[in-house]
């Protein structure tokens, strides 16, 4: 089985993030980045895939030069290869630039699974697998928290308000994961040093076979008008409890006409 | 006046109450009509629909449009967009909201803005992103405005509206039906409000010391009709179920109260509950970073605390 898995480099969840005056993109310099948490789940998912039935995985990314540790980081965790698409007109892409990018490099490869993660921790949009899906015409079977192949069928539990549904579909099939999936493992030192070795495909625009016309800041289909640091909330109250404390809260719940 | 098409959200044959906020805000744009995807269409529906403004309900009542997930959601409206040309296409910024929305702006090469808390007339959205922290005011520059807008964004206002109900037929493209639902599971629901939703949200974190724990949390939340929340640390732990994680990685919720305690107030967990309009904050710990977002907080065990809140809101209400 070839598996894909698509991963998207990120700002570190602990530091805070910031928008630049310049061009309101995300200032992707402020802080480390790291592998979109949900997508660890997602190259987990696919190592467990691929170790159960033989298999393929190549990790694919979208993003700046130094998005390239985040695909190490995956080919140290197990995946065999990468595809990094790098190029200076790819910044200030938005959901309809990504998902045209990410599916024309994933098209023609035979990938029989495409893997993502559900939602990234920066923009935090859950819409580029399903977009990725349309333009691709796979089957979507997304906010999986169970993944299941059995031959040529995929089967997943996809999370909802009520429970879950069960959804099936005939390979090649597009996933994409919650991270009650799996616990996804650490890269081993063994892992670390072997992906090193592993070969990553750097692929321009122009290599992709990409229409620059349809990417970047300049060819989004959404802008920002402006943007500004929420005002900072003012100071409440805090008390110690001293055997009022429930009682206090219970005040301040019937002033504000919540009780 | 152009038209603003609202894709509802069902629970049971009836629709939620995201919807009216959605059609509430659709009115202040243009004329709002409602898009129901889906067998069960019913007269509570029908009602509250009417009752919240909707001029037109164009229904695609096709039982086979349940059997697949997300695509014929966006096959549909692809088609009233195509007819009616509305000047924007509103969804509510849940999974499948979000990924019609997606689908939808592939289809029709129009951009997609989630997660507005607010739209103005001339179509600017506004987000708040990075767990609150930023405010952005966004416009989508080509094709059709598709915009998912988070649940208790907006109060719902009820305007009387004919609800003219309009029956449509798509034939699905093969690709929609690739993916077939085979069956649906039903958590254990309890009766209580759909976390997302909720105006008043309790929540639990590590400070609960386990599964018996919650039962303070629950008892709090019912004495409140409110939904129960939980921190990372309280569902990786296995204390609470996942799906009612609030969070970075979890919901984002947006109630107009919300109680947390024994949570510390980490970066990832205020990243999901930091624009809710009003919070109480109970933990020993008078240095938890929580205390920092707190209208109204108390140091104490939340043990005593909690209970004597609960008891306390049990003789006032009578
Ligand atoms: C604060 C903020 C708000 C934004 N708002 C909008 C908006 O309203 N509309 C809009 O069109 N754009 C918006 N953008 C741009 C948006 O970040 C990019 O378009 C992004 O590529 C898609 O959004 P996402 O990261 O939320 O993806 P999601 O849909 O949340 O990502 C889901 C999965 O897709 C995969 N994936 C996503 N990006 C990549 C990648 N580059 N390489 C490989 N895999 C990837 C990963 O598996 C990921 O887990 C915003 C950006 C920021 C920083
Ligand atoms: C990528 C990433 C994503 C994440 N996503 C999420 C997410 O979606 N949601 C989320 O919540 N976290 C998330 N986290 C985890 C987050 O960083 C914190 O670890 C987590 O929120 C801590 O939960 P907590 O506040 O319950 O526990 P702790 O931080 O351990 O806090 C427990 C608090 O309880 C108080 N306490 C203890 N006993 C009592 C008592 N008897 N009475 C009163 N107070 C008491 C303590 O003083 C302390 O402040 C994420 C982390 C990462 C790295």
């Amino acid at each position: 089985m070839k598996i894909a898995v698509c991963v998207k480099q990120v700002p570190d969840t602990w530091a805070e993030k910031t928008l630049q005056a310049s061009d309101s993109t995300l200032d992707r310099d402020a802080a480390d980045g790291v592998m979109n948490e949900l997508d660890e789940y997602a190259v987990e998912e696919a190592l467990q895939l691929a170790e159960a039935q033989g298999g393929e995985v190549t990790v694919v990314t979208m993003g700046p030069e130094r998005a390239a540790e985040t695909v190490r980081k995956a080919l140290s965790m197990g995946a065999d290869n990468g595809i990094h698409l790098v190029d200076a007109s790819l910044h200030g892409s938005d959901a309809l630039a990504t998902s045209y990018a990410l599916a024309e490099t994933l098209k023609g490869r035979g990938f029989d699974l495409v893997i993502f993660g559900s939602e990234s921790t920066d923009a935090r949009m859950s819409v580029v697998p399903a977009m990725v899906a349309e333009r691709l015409g796979l089957p979507q079977l997304t906010f999986a928290q169970k993944v299941e192949v059995v031959g040529d069928r995929v089967t997943i539990q996809r999370v909802s308000e009520a429970g879950y549904d069960t959804v099936e579909a005939s390979l090649p099939a597009l996933v994409s994961v919650v991270e009650k999936v799996n616990e996804p493992r650490y890269p081993s030192f063994k892992g670390i040093m072997a992906a090193k070795k592993k070969p990553v495909e750097t692929l321009s625009i122009a290599d992709a076979g990409l229409d620059a016309a349809k990417l970047g800041l300049s060819a989004a289909w959404s802008s920002v008008e402006d943007f500004a640091a929420r005002p900072p909330k003012a100071a409440g109250t805090v008390v110690t409890d001293a055997g009022d404390g429930g009682a206090k809260i219970a005040d301040y719940l019937s002033e504000h006409k919540f009780i | 006046m152009g038209e603003v098409l609202v894709l509802v959200e069902q629970s049971d044959g009836g629709v939620k109450k995201v919807t009216t906020e959605l059609l509430t805000l659709a009115r202040s744009l243009g004329e709002a009509s409602a898009v129901w995807v889906g067998p069960g269409y019913s007269d509570a529906a029908a009602a509250t629909l009417a009752e919240f403004g909707a001029g037109t309900v164009y229904v695609a009542g096709d039982a086979a449009y349940a059997d697949h997930p997300v695509a014929p959601k966006a096959e549909v409206l692809a088609q009233l967009v195509a007819e009616k040309a509305p000047i924007a296409v509103l969804v509510a910024s849940t999974a499948d909201g979000k990924e019609s929305a997606g689908r939808l702006a592939v289809k029709t090469n129009s951009g997609v803005i989630t997660d507005a808390v607010a739209v103005s007339p001339d179509l600017i959205a506004t987000q708040s992103v990075f767990g609150g922290s930023t405010v952005v005011h966004s416009k989508v520059t080509a094709g059709t405005p598709i915009i998912s807008v988070r649940p208790n964004s907006i109060a719902p206002v009820a305007a009387p509206g004919a609800a003219a109900r309009v029956d449509v037929a798509v034939d699905l493209s093969d690709a929609a039906k690739k993916a077939t639902v085979t069956g649906r599971t039903v958590a254990a629901k309890g009766g209580r409000p759909d976390l997302a939703e909720a105006s008043i949200v309790v929540s639990g974190g590590r400070g609960v010391g386990g599964p018996e724990g919650f039962g303070v949390i629950e008892a709090l939340a019912d004495s409140l009709k409110a939904a129960v929340g939980a921190s990372r640390a309280a569902t990786d732990a296995g204390w609470y179920p996942h799906q009612f994680q609030v969070g970075q990685t979890g919901k984002t919720v947006s109630p107009q109260l919300y109680i947390a305690n024994g949570i510390s107030g980490a970066i990832q967990h205020r990243a999901g509950m930091q624009t809710s309009k009003t919070i109480i904050v109970v933990n020993k710990d008078p240095e938890a970073p929580i205390f920092e977002l707190a209208d109204f907080g108390v140091v104490g065990d939340l043990f005593t605390v909690v209970f004597q809140l609960t008891e306390e809101i049990g003789k006032r209400a009578h």
